[in-house]
């Protein structure tokens, strides 16, 4: 058990340490998701008024801190790319570390970082009226745990499909943006056509932000969520074993020439 | 049981034979050079056997582990230094190593001890706390040398470890290399385009085309090949008869030449011949370097250009 969990943590701990020693990594990771915030929020609260039960910008949090993590958590896989380009996974391949605490350890750091990111979106919500107890919280940094997590798994298994850098940067912008946008972030899954409702269902982000949208929206969540919360951690919870233990097949399928 | 064994092993990448049916062994403590010309397969057989890459058909073993089944147990015993660099940059000397060493599963306080040791017996205990990035080539190439020996491998592979280095580094890393060889143990497969550094091998292996074209102690390997060839300047009639005579060949105009596996003799049985006029003569004794051109029929880089595999598959 040792000789899987350590190698994990020191993979993990080499990712985190080099993503805090990167300034611009570090800054941009806080500016942009407030910034999306606010831009988004602000000028489309003017635009949209009413029936909702929230302000616009309160009823886009939710799906900000899911883009967040979509974003951060997916991204985060693009280290395995460098270290393959800079022939740094060979020495890490060479040791006697298995193939799977490689990739669980890309899953965590990714998951670490983008946890943190999305904690720091929790805290802008006072800021624009929305209130939570310790308790909720609390849940809330779980259930984003659980939905980095997936989407980080997801990145390591595209990470260990492809060759190159280019290929990685189209395919992942291809990816995330139908997944962001098909996710209930920006609307109500209810107000789309049908083939896309079904699409969405596909998409563990959507059980994602509808999590988070229970949590958020105490009183409105009988209105704003399109799944019941049980309906979806289950799914959260399904979509990622899947995609952890496809990410960690593939990784190791890459490997053996 | 040996080192390494290694049995009819191929490799082949569409067609083309990077490895083409290879066998030898090195015994435990042994320093073996790999010695061919850019394109050989030499990298192909590292990767092979430390469980990179596997093998096309054919057998090794390391450390009496088969490479083919139990590559987990293989990366235990194994040290490697890759011909590329293969350093985290925007770490430091010191983190790329403990890295090394968590990996390894080595405690906190015996890697910090033995990351020590080593830098100061390479000369880099200065450069502990730098980040890799603003190291130098050679420093780099020496951080990665005791990289490779941090766990304390029974093998270690160097795969063209002395590329593009200066002299002084050269003989830094060679005089380290042999250092541990000595101290730990170590068995070291090294290999090279560089022949002038395997003169002091205990055996050497000489690959061209993916083949071995011979293998053994370097001196003997001279030795074997290695009649030498006097060569004699004459015009005179009468001189070049008694040459031609004694067995000699003329190599070129006026020049006549004779190999035989004791010169001197024969330069004593002509000296002593009267009435010659010989203008000159000198005895030439083969080098390592000779017999490694015999052997692969080409000339020898100097600057290691690594050119895209596809193009040196094409070449062929
Ligand atoms: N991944 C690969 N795909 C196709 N050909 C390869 C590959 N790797 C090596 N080769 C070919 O195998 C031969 C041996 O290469 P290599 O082992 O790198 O030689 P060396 O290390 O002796 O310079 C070369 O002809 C090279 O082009
Ligand atoms: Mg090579």
């Amino acid at each position: 058990m040792k000789k899987l969990i350590l190698p994990i943590y020191v993979i993990t701990l080499r990712d985190l340490k080099k993503f805090f020693r990167q300034k611009s990594r570090l800054i941009g990771m806080i500016a942009r998701p407030l910034t999306w915030l606010f831009l988004i929020g602000t000028g489309l609260n003017q635009v949209i008024k009413g029936g909702l039960g929230v302000s616009y910008i309160q009823f886009i949090l939710p799906g900000i801190l899911g883009m967040t993590i979509l974003f951060s958590a997916m991204f985060s896989s693009i280290s395995i790319v460098w270290d393959r380009e800079f022939g740094f996974m060979k020495e890490i391949l060479v040791t006697p570390v298995s193939r799977f605490s490689v990739a669980f350890g890309k899953i965590v750091s990714g998951m670490l970082v983008s946890t943190i990111q999305g904690i720091i979106i929790m805290a802008a919500a006072p800021f624009i009226g929305i209130r939570f107890t310790i308790f909720e919280a609390l849940l809330l940094v779980v259930f984003i745990m659980v939905v980095s997590i997936c989407i980080a798994a997801i990145g390591v298994f595209i990470a260990s499909m492809i060759k190159s850098f280019e290929s990685f940067n189209i395919i992942m912008n291809f990816i995330v943006m139908p997944m962001f946008f098909l996710s209930g972030a920006m609307y109500p899954i209810s107000v789309l056509p049908r083939f896309m409702r079904y699409l969405m269902y596909l998409n563990p982000l959507s059980y994602g932000i509808d999590s988070f949208k229970h949590v958020m929206f105490v009183e409105f969540a009988h209105f704003h969520s399109d799944f019941s919360l049980l309906f979806d951690v289950v799914l959260m919870v399904a979509f990622t074993l899947v995609s952890t233990v496809l990410a960690a097949f593939a990784f190791d399928r890459q490997q053996k020439e | 049981m040996n080192a390494i064994e290694v049995k009819e092993l191929y490799k082949s990448y569409d067609g083309v034979h990077a490895v083409n049916g290879i066998t030898f062994e090195i015994g435990y403590g042994e320093l073996f050079g790999f010695l061919g010309p850019n394109g050989a397969g030499k990298t192909t057989t590292i990767n092979i056997l430390c469980t990179l890459l596997k093998p096309t058909a054919g057998q090794a073993f390391i450390a009496g582990l088969d490479v083919s089944r139990e590559s987990d147990k293989i990366r235990e015993h194994i040290g490697l230094v890759f011909q590329e660099t293969t350093l985290d940059n925007e770490l430091t000397t010191f983190e790329n190593l403990l890295f090394h060493a968590y990996l390894y599963g080595m405690g906190r306080h015996d890697a910090v001890k033995r990351i020590d040791d080593l830098l100061s017996m390479i000369g880099l205990q200065s450069k502990k706390n730098e980040l890799v990035k603003h190291l130098s080539g050679g420093m780099k190439r020496r951080l990665e040398l005791i990289r490779g020996l941090l766990h304390k491998p029974r093998v270690l592979f160097l795969d063209e470890p002395t590329i593009g280095l200066d002299p002084q580094t050269r003989a830094n890393v060679w005089g380290f290399i042999k250092e541990m060889k000595r101290a730990e143990g170590t068995t070291i497969f090294v290999t090279t385009h560089y022949i002038e550094e395997a003169s002091d091998f205990d055996r050497i292996a000489i690959i061209d085309h993916g083949r071995i074209v011979a293998v053994g102690n370097p001196n003997k390997l001279i030795n074997e090949m290695g009649r030498a060839t006097v060569t004699f300047g004459a015009t005179d009639g009468a001189t070049v008869q008694t040459l031609i005579g004694h067995g000699m060949i003329e190599s070129g105009s006026g020049e006549y030449q004779i190999k035989t596996e004791d010169p001197d003799l024969f330069l004593k049985q002509i000296l002593n011949l009267s009435g010659l006029k010989i203008n000159e003569f000198k005895i030439k004794k083969p080098v390592l370097e000779e017999l490694y051109l015999s052997l692969t029929g080409s000339e020898i880089r100097d600057e290691y250009v690594d050119r895209p595999r596809k193009i040196r598959g094409h070449n062929r």
